[in-house]
């Protein structure tokens, strides 16, 4: 192009600019903008909910009603060992067995220091659960109604197979019974005769272990595990088994 | 009955057992550890395990989970070098057929026996199997295949006896497929436990057919070799022949373990993974370094395979060392694949204090006499199977 016909050409400057391609341009500039800024406040914002995002059901969510689950307050955990006492009484576990237990977890705190939490199990109810899958006889099954994981012992051929699926320890064999043993909330020997709670909670001086069904809103587990600023986990999720044992740390 | 068994015992031909004093005391040490084995587990299930085997709540398979492993994975080897001559057609396979056929019959109902006491509760099974049917579980199908494999393989001898090849070929091919959809549903009995990290993953089912056709070629050199010396019988052409076929059909199949293994621990070292590589590094430098070393690696993989390639599968006696150093091999692989797929507890890496880093277990005498009951028990069925079928000899062989 040779200087003579750029002078016949008309400028391009904003005066000559139709007011509707003016604004077209800024509103694309502000949604871009807007959206780079949204997206910076977001990520700015507290992510204290989404601690509990991935192992507690959405509300409304709940494959039960009731939905049996029992949240534990570690850090009031003494190990005075009253839950396993009124557990072995209750539900007849013989000396070699036991259905819960406490264990002992120890951080270092610096030089001499440590910090001891005792930490409760139990069988974790699981909503995939694992023993479930591989019992060859359905000898245990997930209750349709409550979600508890629930043993038949006559139906036990004591394969032990359940023993090793559960990720959590949570089966034995009676000898008694000629079969898996494990904790099924009480609901034998307690909520099937109309009390509303387990013989471990009820034993625990601390108020460790909150038992309750988690798809009532007005229930205490509900509120502990949805409560705000509240860090709730649960063990070994990478199985995958979906646990309903909450553990929190409030 | 009698007519029955007239139809498949050969009254002639074949090769005739040395009916000596030799033969009958062997019979007799083999009933002996049968009925001593019998006995400790019928002991055991009234006293219970928790009594009487080393077992416990964090390692509860032991020894005779490994046994029942050894013996079905046997069992399922044998059957598919049996189907390599008369189902496929290899007829460099045929002269073994028909011992392979009865020792995969022997070998699973050993299998059975061990396993009849690890169940604690065995007579629930019949019942329960049926109106408890679990279609999810491996454990199910397993039981429940290895049954039909069973009745396919019984009916496949007897059509073998009388010689209806067709109607064998049919049963057999039957007990081929029933045999390794169940060999692998007892891979995936470990493989699909998401919470046993050693196990978990595609791995098992896989190696367990490998490992399985290994095993038969091993097992069946071992028996043959053993039924020729103890008789005095001179080996055909086509048999010596055909323990070659096998013997190089074995080592391609141990060279396939050895690559299996390999990557196995390099993948259970690499990046340590969680659960996974406390396992690994017990077989390798920890407990469990002897079993794999001298009896995995040493016994159950170099030994054979180097003995096979340096004799090119011809020299028999040198066969049957390799097979007699991979039957010992093989058992200490399953053993360890059950028991150290046991070892790390549930709760592991949670730093907790009094909780052991590795469970442990040791066989008790309850379990060993078991064990070796089966043991005996397969030997007795071998020895008679030799005497009353005339050292399974093919016709065309």
């Amino acid at each position: 192009m040779k200087i003579d016909d750029l002078e016949k050409t008309t400028s391009e400057d904003l005066g000559v600019l139709p007011s509707v391609v003016r604004r077209n341009i800024l509103k694309l500039g502000l949604v871009v903008t807007g959206m780079y800024l949204g997206g910076s406040i977001l990520s700015l914002t507290s992510v204290r909910n989404v601690y509990g995002a991935g192992v507690v059901p959405e509300v409304g969510k709940y494959p039960y009603n009731p939905h049996y689950s029992m949240v534990i307050r570690e850090k009031l955990c003494i190990d005075c060992e009253q839950c396993k006492e009124a557990c072995v009484k209750t539900n007849h576990v013989p000396a070699y067995g036991f259905r819960t237990t406490i264990l002992e977890k120890r951080r270092s705190l610096g030089g001499e220091k440590f910090e001891t939490t005792f930490m409760p199990v139990l069988c974790n109810h699981c909503n995939r659960p694992p023993c479930v899958r591989v019992c060859p006889t359905t000898a245990t099954w997930k209750d349709e109604k409550t979600g508890i994981v629930t043993m038949n012992p006559g139906r036990c051929i004591g394969c032990k197979t359940c023993m090793t699926a559960c990720p959590y320890n949570a089966r034995y064999f009676k000898e008694e019974t000629r079969a898996v043993d494990k904790c099924d909330f009480c609901f034998e020997s307690r909520l099937s005769k109309g009390q509303t709670t387990t013989a471990c909670v009820e034993a625990c001086p601390a108020d460790v272990r909150v038992f309750g069904n988690l798809a009532d809103p007005k229930s205490r587990v509900f509120k502990l595990v949805h409560a705000p600023e509240t860090m709730i986990w649960v063990l070994r999720p990478e199985t995958g088994a979906i646990p309903n044992i909450y553990y929190i740390n409030s | 009955m009698n007519n029955l068994l007239a139809g498949i015992l050969p009254q002639s031909g074949g090769l005739e057992a040395s009916g000596s004093g030799k033969y009958t005391l062997a019979m007799g040490v083999l009933a002996l550890l049968s009925v001593l084995g019998v006995a400790a587990g019928v002991h055991s299930l009234i006293a219970g395990h928790e009594h009487t085997f080393g077992v416990s709540r964090g390692v509860p398979w032991g020894i005779l989970i490994a046994a029942y492993v050894f013996f079905v994975v046997t069992s399922t080897g044998l059957c598919i070098v049996s189907s390599v001559g008369h189902v496929f057609g290899f007829e460099n396979f045929n002269p073994i057929a028909k011992r392979a056929v009865f020792l995969s019959i022997a070998t699973i109902v050993a299998g059975f026996l061990v396993i009849a006491f690890e169940i604690e509760n065995s007579w629930r099974m019949p019942v329960g199997n049926v109106i408890g049917a679990n279609l999810t579980s491996n454990i199910w199908w397993m039981g429940t295949l290895y049954g039909a494999y069973l009745f396919f393989m019984m009916i496949e001898f007897v059509m073998l006896q009388k010689e209806q090849h067709k109607a064998a070929t049919g049963f057999g091919l039957a007990g081929l497929l029933t045999g390794v959809a169940a060999h692998s549903n007892l891979g995936a009995v470990f493989g699909l436990l998401n919470g046993r990290e050693f196990w978990h993953g595609p791995y098992m089912p896989i190696y367990f057919i490998t490992s399985a056709a290994m095993s038969g070629c091993v097992a069946i050199i071992f028996f043959t070799i053993i039924a020729y010396k103890a008789n005095g019988w001179k080996m055909s052409e086509g048999m010596k022949k055909s323990m070659e076929s096998v013997a190089k059909m074995g080592a391609l199949m141990m060279a396939i373990i050895i690559f299996f293994t390999c990557w196995k621990m390099i993948s259970g070292v690499t990046g340590n993974p969680p659960g996974k590589y406390e396992t690994i590094m017990t077989l390798l430098t920890g407990s469990y370094a002897l079993n794999f070393w001298v009896g995995e690696v040493l016994l159950g993989m170099v030994i054979p395979f180097a003995i096979i390639l340096v004799v090119r599968g011809r020299n028999i006696n040198a066969l049957f060392v390799a097979a007699l150093a991979g039957m010992v091999g093989i058992f200490v692989m399953r053993y360890d694949l059950v028991i150290v797929g046991q070892l790390v507890p549930s709760y592991h890496g949670m730093g907790l204090v009094d909780y052991p880093e590795l469970l442990s277990y040791a066989p008790t005498l309850h379990e060993y006499l078991v064990v070796l009951g089966g043991v005996a028990f397969c030997g007795l069925f071998f020895l008679m199977g030799e005497k009353l079928f005339r050292g399974h000899v093919a016709e065309h062989s």
